[in-house]
C-alpha cells in the first residue's frame, strides 16, 4: 500500500467519474497537441522550403499565389513571363542568382518543373541514383515521386498537359535519368527537367531549337536558358527564383520589377508571414477551444474532489486516527487530483499524436506536406507539466479542508 | 497503561464536563458507562489523542498526550492506540485487505500480510479478505474494524460504542472476539458504551453519570 495505490483505489472507486475527468482533459490537450504539431512542422516545412529564396518574379496577379505556385507548388501559375523581361531582371546587378521555372505539365499529379540544376542546389539536394539531365525530355525524380509512381531510371512516361492531369502529350515521353535523395522538401514531390523540354512538349518553336545549336559568333547565351539567344522575345517562362546580392536589394530589387507593366515580384518572407497570420486566425480559435475544455475539466475535477471530500470526511478522519499525519491526507488529495489531470493530459498527448499519425497514414495531402505524428516538440513537456500544476490547483482547496477537519468532531457526529 | 487524573474539558463557552480520575494497568480492560451526552466519547477521544485542548493530565503508554505536538501526536496513535468505532469505519474504496493494510502503512510499521491473513482468520471472515466493504453485513464489517484495530499491536485498543447498532447475538459475538483479540495482543481495551448487555462482560467499570 502507498500513497498512489490509495489514491487509484479511490478513483476506480469512481469509474464513471474518473473516465469524465480524464476524457474531457485528454481531448483538451489532444486538440492543443495536434495543433502544435500541424502548426509547427507547417511552420518548418515552409521556412525550410523558402529558405534561399529572396523573390519570385513572376505574371501579375496574386503574391500569395505566386509564392504557393512557385515555392511550394500547390496552387496554379499566376500566368507566363516574357523571357526577354526575365533577363533584363536577372541581369541587375542586385541579383546574384536567377533560377528560372517553368510549369505546365504533370505526371500523376506530380508537377513537371523546368528548371536547371541551380534550383537543386538551391536545397542541397544532389541526385542518389542515375545522374543530372543533360539533354531534352530528361527528367530528374523527387524521392517521393519515384517512390509513389513506381517509376525508375531509364522508364519513359508520358506528361499530361496541366498541374492536375490534362490531356495527355503522348507524342513526347519523358525519360527518367535520375532520382533525387529525400529532402523533407517541395522537391521530393516534384519531377525535375530542363526549361527546354518542357518547351518543347508544348511544341513551341521547335524548329528553332535545331537553328540554336548551330550558335554562329554573334550568339550571346541567355542568362536564364544558355541554350537560346539572349533576347528572345517569343520565349515565355512561368517564373524566377531570386538571390540577393545585397540587403540594399531587398528595398530596390521588388520596386524596379513592379515598375514594369507584366511582371510582380512577391517576397517569401513576407508572404509566409501573410499567409501565417491568416491561417491563425483559425489557430487561435481552436486553440481557444481547447482551452475551453481544460478549463471545465479543471472545474470537474475540482466538483469531484470537493464532494468526494464531503464523503470521505470519515475516511480521512480514520485515516488519522489510524496514525495518518495532517501532511499525509494534503499529500493524498493532492495527489488525487495530480494522478487524474497526468492521467488525461498522458492520455491526450498519445491522442494527439495517434490523430496526427492516422490523418498523415490516410490523408495524401498531409503525407506530401511531410508532417508526422512522430515528432515530439519541448512545448510538449510544458504541457505536461502545466497539467500536473493543473491538477494540484484543482486539489489545493479540497487539500486546505482535509488539513483543517476536526477529526474527534467528525468522528463524534455519526 | 491510562492514567486521568483532574480530568475536564469543554467545548466552546459551554460549561465543562469533569471526568473522575482512574488509572487502568497494562493487559486491563475497563468500560466506561454513561448515558449519551454524558461524555463518553468525548473521554475516549481524549484518550485517544483526537481530541485536544483539555485540563488536566492524560497519560498513555507513559506518554503524556497534551506534551505531543500534532503531528507527533498522529504517530503516536497510529502505534500505540486501535480504535473501534459504532459504525464501523471503513474505507469503502478498498478491499477488505487493504482495509487492514491500510493500519500499519499509516502508523508507518512494517506490512505484513500473513499477519492481516492471520487476524482475518482468528475472527473468522478470512474468506472476504478480497470483498468490497460494502458487501459485508455489519457485523462482519465490524469484525473488520476490530482487526484493523489490533493488526498493530497497540498496548491500548479505545472501542466507542462498538456494539448498540447490533443484534443480540452479533453484540455478543463482537464484544467476546473484541476481549478475546484484546488478551491475544495483550492490550488494555477500554469500552465507552451505554450498551446494558456489556455490562457483565467486563469487570472493571467506571460511571460518567453524575
Amino acid at each position: 500500500m502507498n500513497i498512489i495505490k490509495l489514491v487509484w483505489n479511490y478513483l476506480k472507486a469512481k469509474p464513471l467519474n474518473t473516465a469524465l475527468n480524464i476524457v474531457l482533459l485528454s481531448l483538451g490537450i489532444a486538440v492543443i497537441i495536434v495543433l502544435l504539431l500541424f502548426n509547427k512542422q507547417l511552420e518548418e516545412k515552409i521556412s525550410e522550403n523558402a529558405r534561399g529564396i529572396d523573390l519570385v518574379v513572376g505574371a501579375k496577379g496574386s503574391p500569395l499565389q505566386l509564392i504557393l505556385c512557385n515555392i511550394f507548388h500547390i496552387d496554379f501559375p499566376t500566368g507566363n513571363i516574357n523571357l526577354k523581361e526575365a533577363e533584363r531582371i536577372a541581369k541587375n546587378r542586385l541579383v546574384k542568382n536567377a533560377i528560372p521555372l517553368a510549369l505546365g505539365d504533370s505526371y500523376e499529379s506530380y508537377r513537371i518543373i523546368g528548371t536547371d540544376q541551380r534550383y537543386a542546389d538551391l536545397y542541397k539536394v544532389e541526385v542518389e541514383h542515375g545522374s543530372w539531365f543533360t539533354e531534352e525530355l530528361e527528367v530528374v525524380l523527387g524521392a517521393n515521386v519515384a517512390a509513389l509512381t513506381k517509376l525508375t531510371l531509364n522508364d519513359e512516361f508520358a506528361s499530361a498537359h496541366g498541374l492536375t492531369g490534362g490531356h495527355a502529350h503522348d507524342e513526347h515521353n519523358f525519360v527518367v535519368k535520375g532520382i533525387l535523395k529525400r529532402s523533407n522538401t517541395v522537391l521530393d514531390n516534384l519531377i525535375l527537367t530542363s526549361v527546354e523540354s518542357v518547351w518543347h512538349v508544348h511544341d513551341l518553336h521547335t524548329e528553332e531549337d535545331h537553328h540554336d545549336h548551330e550558335r554562329d559568333s554573334s550568339f550571346i547565351a541567355s542568362p536564364l536558358v544558355p541554350s537560346i539567344a539572349a533576347g528572345d522575345s517569343t520565349k515565355e517562362i512561368t517564373s524566377m527564383l531570386l538571390q540577393y546580392r545585397s540587403p540594399m536589394a531587398a528595398i530596390q530589387l521588388p520596386r524596379i520589377v513592379n515598375g514594369q507593366s507584366s511582371l510582380q515580384a512577391a517576397s517569401p518572407a513576407f508572404e509566409t508571414a501573410r499567409l501565417f497570420s491568416i491561417l491563425g486566425v483559425g489557430v487561435d480559435i481552436l486553440m481557444a477551444f481547447a482551452y475551453v475544455l481544460i478549463f471545465i475539466s479543471a472545474l470537474s475535477i475540482f466538483i469531484a474532489l470537493y464532494n468526494s471530500l464531503k464523503e470521505r470526511r470519515y475516511d480521512l478522519a480514520i485515516m488519522r486516527s489510524m496514525g495518518a499525519t495532517r501532511l499525509k491526507l494534503v499529500v493524498t488529495i493532492l495527489s488525487e487530483g495530480v494522478l487524474l489531470t497526468l492521467l488525461g493530459s498522458v492520455i491526450g498527448l498519445l491522442l494527439g499524436h495517434g490523430v496526427v499519425a492516422i490523418m498523415t497514414a490516410f490523408v495524401a495531402e498531409t503525407q506530401k506536406a511531410g508532417i508526422s505524428g512522430l515528432v515530439f516538440y519541448t512545448e510538449e513537456w510544458i504541457i505536461l507539466a502545466g497539467s500536473l500544476l493543473l491538477g494540484v490547483l484543482c486539489a489545493l482547496i479540497p487539500a486546505w479542508q482535509a488539513y483543517r477537519t476536526d477529526i474527534s468532531k467528525v468522528l463524534a457526529g455519526n | 497503561m491510562v492514567t486521568v487524573k483532574n480530568l475536564s474539558f469543554s467545548y466552546g463557552n459551554q460549561e465543562g464536563i469533569r471526568f473522575p480520575d482512574f488509572s487502568i494497568n497494562k493487559s486491563e480492560h475497563c468500560l466506561l458507562l454513561g448515558e449519551s451526552g454524558s461524555g463518553k466519547t468525548t473521554l475516549l477521544h481524549i484518550l485517544g489523542g483526537l481530541l485536544r485542548g483539555y485540563s488536566g493530565s492524560v497519560e498513555v503508554a507513559g506518554t503524556e498526550l497534551a506534551s505531543l505536538s500534532e503531528t507527533a501526536l498522529d504517530r503516536f496513535r497510529g502505534k500505540h492506540m486501535g480504535f473501534v468505532f459504532q459504525r464501523n469505519h471503513l474505507i469503502s474504496a478498498l478491499t477488505v485487505e487493504k482495509n487492514l493494510i491500510m493500519a500499519p502503512y499509516l502508523a508507518e510499521l512494517p506490512v505484513n500480510h500473513t499477519q492481516a491473513e492471520e487476524v482475518l482468520k482468528s475472527l473468522g471472515i478470512a474468506e472476504k479478505k478480497n470483498s468490497k466493504v460494502t458487501e459485508l453485513s455489519q457485523g462482519q464489517a465490524q469484525r473488520v474494524a476490530i482487526a484493523r484495530a489490533v493488526l498493530n499491536n497497540p498496548p491500548v485498543i479505545l472501542a466507542d460504542e462498538p456494539t448498540s447498532a447490533l443484534d443480540d447475538k452479533s453484540c455478543a459475538q463482537v464484544i467476546d472476539l473484541l476481549i478475546q483479540q484484546a488478551n491475544a495482543h495483550q492490550a488494555t481495551l477500554l469500552v465507552a458504551t451505554h450498551d446494558q448487555r456489556l455490562k457483565d462482560k467486563i469487570g472493571k467499570q467506571i460511571s460518567l453519570n453524575g
